[in-house]
C-alpha cells in the first residue's frame, strides 16, 4: 500500500480524497494555486505546495509542476480527482515515466476512450449496442446524407474529440445537413484542434443513465449499478440518483454486463463509468466511457455500501478486488444535489465571492461532501461546484423527504447558490413519479416562470410574505451591522432613530 | 419605527414598537405581537403568535432576499420618512441609475459607448466569472452618462460599472 499520495485537484473532490487517505493511514500532499491558499483541501492535507497563479492552465493543469511536487514530497501515487488532468492520457503517461502511480486507468485505455470515434470502432468490434450511425469521421456531406437516409432523421453531428456540446449539431432535414456539417467541423477544429465529425441518429429527449464499473489489474471487472443523470442544464448534470426510477433488476443486469464488456474491450482498470442513452422503449445505447471517478459517485457508494475512493487506491496499489459480482448488492435509494455558486435570479450565472454565513444540514440519511466553509472567498477562476448534498433512504420517497428536510436547513449567504432550485425539482410532480429526460430541467424552469406570473399565489404563500415583511423590519431594527445598500433600495439602521448608531459609535471609540 | 417593505413587488406598511416581552407590530394596520432575536449573523428567530420561524437573510451589494422556510422572497426596505429613500423611490424612473457589478469578475468588453441611448434590459457591459460571460443590463431606458468599467479590469460586487440617466 502507498504511504503518501498527491491529490492533483482542488475543491470538494480533493477534500473527499484526502479524507479517504486519512481513513487508510496514507499521508496526503495537496497542491494549490495562488487564490487557493485558504482553500479547505490545503488545511485538511498533511503537506501542501503552491503550483502557480490562479488560471488552471498555469497551475492545476501544469503536469511538470505537479510531478515536481510529487518528486520533492516523495508521493508514490497521484489521484487526479475529476476534471483538470483526470482524463489526460499524456499526464497518465508522464506519471508512469516519472515512476509515480496514476490512480486511474492506463494511458492506452484513456486514449482509446478519449476519441468518440475510436471508442465506437472498438465497441462495434466488441458487439456493444451504440446509437446507429458511423464510427468514423465523415469524409463528405454526401456520405452524411446517405447515412442519415439509412438511420432516419433527425440526426446528430458530433465532434470525435468533443465534449460539452461543442462541435455538435442537431439536423432535422437533408437540406440542413451540408451547412450544419461544415459549421460543426469548423467549430470542432477551433475547439479541439481536430475537425473529425461523425454522425448518429438523434434520440429525442433521451434519458441519460450511466453504469459504474470497477476493474482491478488482475482481469476482474464488476459493475456497481446505474445512476440516473437525466437532470441536466447546459450539458451539466445538476441532480443524480441511484438506482434509476425506470431500471428494473433485469435491465440493470443487462446494462451492467454491457458496461463490463465495454471496460474489458478497452483493457480498462480502476474506476470508470459507461454512459448510455436510453430511449422511450428503454433501449439503451453506448454513448461514451468516462475514465475517471465521477462527481456523482456518492450515490453509488450509498446504495452499494462501498467506498469507491478506497477501492481505487487499493486497485492502484495492485490489490485484487475484494469481492465478485455476486457480492454486489443494491440497497435503498440515494439522490445527489450539486450545490453550485449560481444566481437563480440571473439565469443561474456563476456567483463567486465571500461566504458570510453557512448553515449546514446533517442528521439521518444525509451526506455532505463540501469544499466550502464560512468566511471562505469562492474564487472566480474555477468550476462553480461548492458541495454535494446527498440524501439516502430506504426507498426513493424517503430519500426525497430527507433531502427536502436537509435543504430546508441548508443556508449559504454572501454568494448566491442554486439551493432553491432543488426544492423546486423535489416537489415537482414529474420528478416525483420519475418522469425524466434530458429536456426535463429546461421544461421545469420554463413552467415555473410561467406559473409565477399566471397563477394567483396560494394563501399560505401570502402568509409567508407577511412574515418576510415583518422579518425585514426586525432585521433592520436588531442588526446594527446591516449595511446600507449602495443603490438605496434597502435602508439599514442609518435611517433608524439612532440609539444603535450611538451605541455603535461609542463602542468603536472605546 | 415605520418602514415600507416591498416583498416580491408588493408594498406593506410596517410599524414596530418595543413592548414588554417583544415588539408591538402593525402590518398594514393589523396589530400583531411578535418576538425576535438574531441567533447568529443573518439568521433571525421570529415568534408570531406562538408560531416559530427561522428567517435567513441573503444580502448582497445589489439586493436583499429573505428565506422563510424553503421560500425565498425578494425584499426592499424603505423608511418612508427618509428623504433619501423617497428620492430613490422616485429616481427609479427619472434620475441617474448606477449599474453595479453583481458578483466579482473581470470586465470582458463594453457593449455601448458613453452618451449612447439604451433601452431597458439592453446589455451594457460583459463581465466574466467562473468561465461564463454575463451581460450586465440597463435597468431603464435612457442615456449612458458614464462608463466606469474598463475591459480587462477586475471588479468587486457593488462596484459601479456605468451610470444610465
Amino acid at each position: 500500500m502507498f504511504k503518501k499520495i498527491l491529490i492533483a485537484n482542488r475543491g470538494e473532490i480533493a477534500v473527499r480524497i484526502i479524507r479517504a487517505c486519512r481513513e487508510m493511514g496514507i499521508a496526503t500532499v495537496a497542491v494549490y494555486s495562488d487564490v487557493d491558499r485558504a482553500a479547505l483541501h490545503v488545511s485538511k492535507s498533511d503537506e501542501a505546495y503552491p503550483i502557480g497563479p490562479a488560471p488552471a492552465a498555469e497551475s492545476y493543469l501544469r503536469m511538470d509542476k505537479i510531478l515536481d511536487v510529487a518528486k520533492r514530497s516523495g508521493a508514490e501515487a497521484i489521484h487526479p480527482g475529476y476534471g483538470f488532468l483526470s482524463e489526460n492520457a499524456k499526464f497518465a503517461q508522464a506519471c508512469a515515466d516519472a515512476g509515480v502511480k496514476f490512480i486511474g486507468p492506463t494511458p492506452h485505455s484513456m486514449k482509446l476512450m478519449g476519441s468518440k470515434t475510436s471508442a465506437r470502432q472498438e465497441m462495434e468490434k466488441a458487439g456493444v449496442p451504440f446509437v446507429p450511425g458511423t464510427s468514423r469521421g465523415l469524409a463528405s456531406a454526401e456520405e452524411g446524407e446517405q447515412v442519415a437516409e439509412r438511420v432516419g432523421y433527425p440526426v446528430m453531428l458530433k465532434a470525435a474529440a468533443g465534449g460539452g456540446g461543442k462541435g455538435m449539431r442537431l439536423v432535422h432535414t437533408r437540406q440542413e445537413l451540408r451547412s450544419a456539417l461544415e459549421s460543426a467541423q469548423s467549430e470542432a477544429q477551433r475547439s479541439f484542434g481536430d475537425s473529425e465529425v461523425y454522425i448518429e441518429k438523434a434520440i429525442v429527449n433521451p434519458r441519460h443513465i450511466e453504469m459504474q464499473v470497477l476493474a482491478d489489474e488482475h482481469g476482474n471487472t464488476v459493475w456497481l449499478g446505474e445512476r440516473e443523470c437525466s437532470i441536466q442544464r447546459r450539458h451539466q448534470k445538476v441532480l443524480e440518483e441511484a438506482p434509476s426510477p425506470i431500471v428494473d433488476p433485469d435491465m440493470r443486469r443487462r446494462m451492467g454486463e454491457v458496461a463490463v464488456k465495454v471496460a474489458q474491450a478497452a483493457n480498462y482498470t480502476n474506476a470508470g463509468t459507461v454512459e448510455f442513452l436510453v430511449d422511450r422503449e428503454k433501449n439503451f445505447y453506448f454513448l461514451e466511457m468516462n475514465t475517471r471517478l465521477q462527481v456523482e459517485h456518492p450515490v453509488t457508494e450509498l446504495t452499494t455500501g462501498l467506498d469507491l475512493v478506497h477501492l481505487q487506491i487499493r486497485i492502484a496499489s495492485g490489490e485484487k478486488l475484494p469481492f465478485t459480482q455476486s457480492g454486489v448488492g443494491i440497497r435503498g435509494h440515494a439522490i445527489e444535489c450539486r450545490i453550485y455558486a449560481e444566481d437563480p435570479d440571473n439565469n443561474y450565472f456563476p456567483s463567486p465571492g465571500k461566504i458570510t454565513v453557512l448553515l449546514s444540514p446533517s442528521g439521518p440519511g444525509i451526506r455532505r461532501d463540501s469544499g466550502m466553509y464560512e468566511g471562505w472567498n469562492v474564487p472566480m477562476d474555477y468550476d462553480p461546484l461548492l458541495a454535494k448534498l446527498i440524501g439516502y433512504g430506504t426507498d426513493r420517497q424517503q430519500a426525497i423527504m430527507r433531502l427536502q428536510r436537509a435543504l430546508y436547513e441548508y443556508f449559504v449567504a454572501g454568494i448566491k447558490t442554486n439551493i432553491s432550485l432543488f426544492q423546486r425539482i423535489l416537489r415537482d410532480a414529474d420528478f416525483q413519479v420519475g418522469k425524466l429526460d434530458t429536456g426535463y430541467l429546461d421544461r421545469l424552469l420554463a413552467k415555473n416562470n410561467q406559473a409565477a406570473t399566471s397563477h394567483a399565489p396560494e394563501p399560505q404563500f401570502e402568509a409567508m410574505e407577511t412574515i418576510a415583511a415583518i422579518a425585514a423590519g426586525m432585521f433592520a431594527v436588531l442588526d446594527p451591522a446591516s449595511p446600507v445598500s449602495k443603490n438605496g433600495n434597502t435602508v439599514g439602521p442609518a435611517s433608524v432613530p439612532s440609539n444603535w448608531k450611538q451605541k455603535g459609535r461609542s463602542e468603536a471609540l472605546r | 419605527m415605520v418602514y415600507e417593505v416591498i416583498v416580491g413587488g408588493k408594498p406593506h406598511r410596517l410599524e414596530l414598537e418595543k413592548a414588554v416581552g417583544g415588539w408591538e407590530c402593525r402590518l398594514n394596520g393589523q396589530p400583531v405581537h411578535i418576538d425576535a432575536v438574531i441567533t447568529r449573523r443573518d439568521v433571525l428567530s421570529l415568534l408570531v403568535d406562538g408560531h416559530a420561524y427561522e428567517i435567513k437573510r441573503e444580502q448582497t451589494a445589489t439586493d436583499l432576499h429573505l428565506w422563510v422556510g424553503s421560500t425565498r422572497f425578494a425584499v426592499e426596505l424603505r423608511d418612508p420618512r427618509s428623504l433619501r429613500s423617497r428620492q430613490h423611490a422616485a429616481g427609479d424612473e427619472k434620475g441617474p441609475r448606477k449599474i453595479l457589478a453583481p458578483m466579482p469578475g473581470r470586465v470582458v468588453r463594453l457593449l455601448v459607448a458613453e452618451n449612447s441611448e439604451v433601452e431597458a434590459g439592453q446589455g451594457i457591459v460583459v463581465v466574466e466569472a467562473m468561465k461564463m460571460q454575463n451581460e450586465i443590463k440597463s435597468p431603464k431606458k435612457g442615456v449612458v452618462k458614464k462608463i466606469l468599467a474598463t475591459p480587462g479590469a477586475a471588479v468587486n460586487p457593488g462596484d459601479v460599472l456605468a451610470i444610465v440617466e
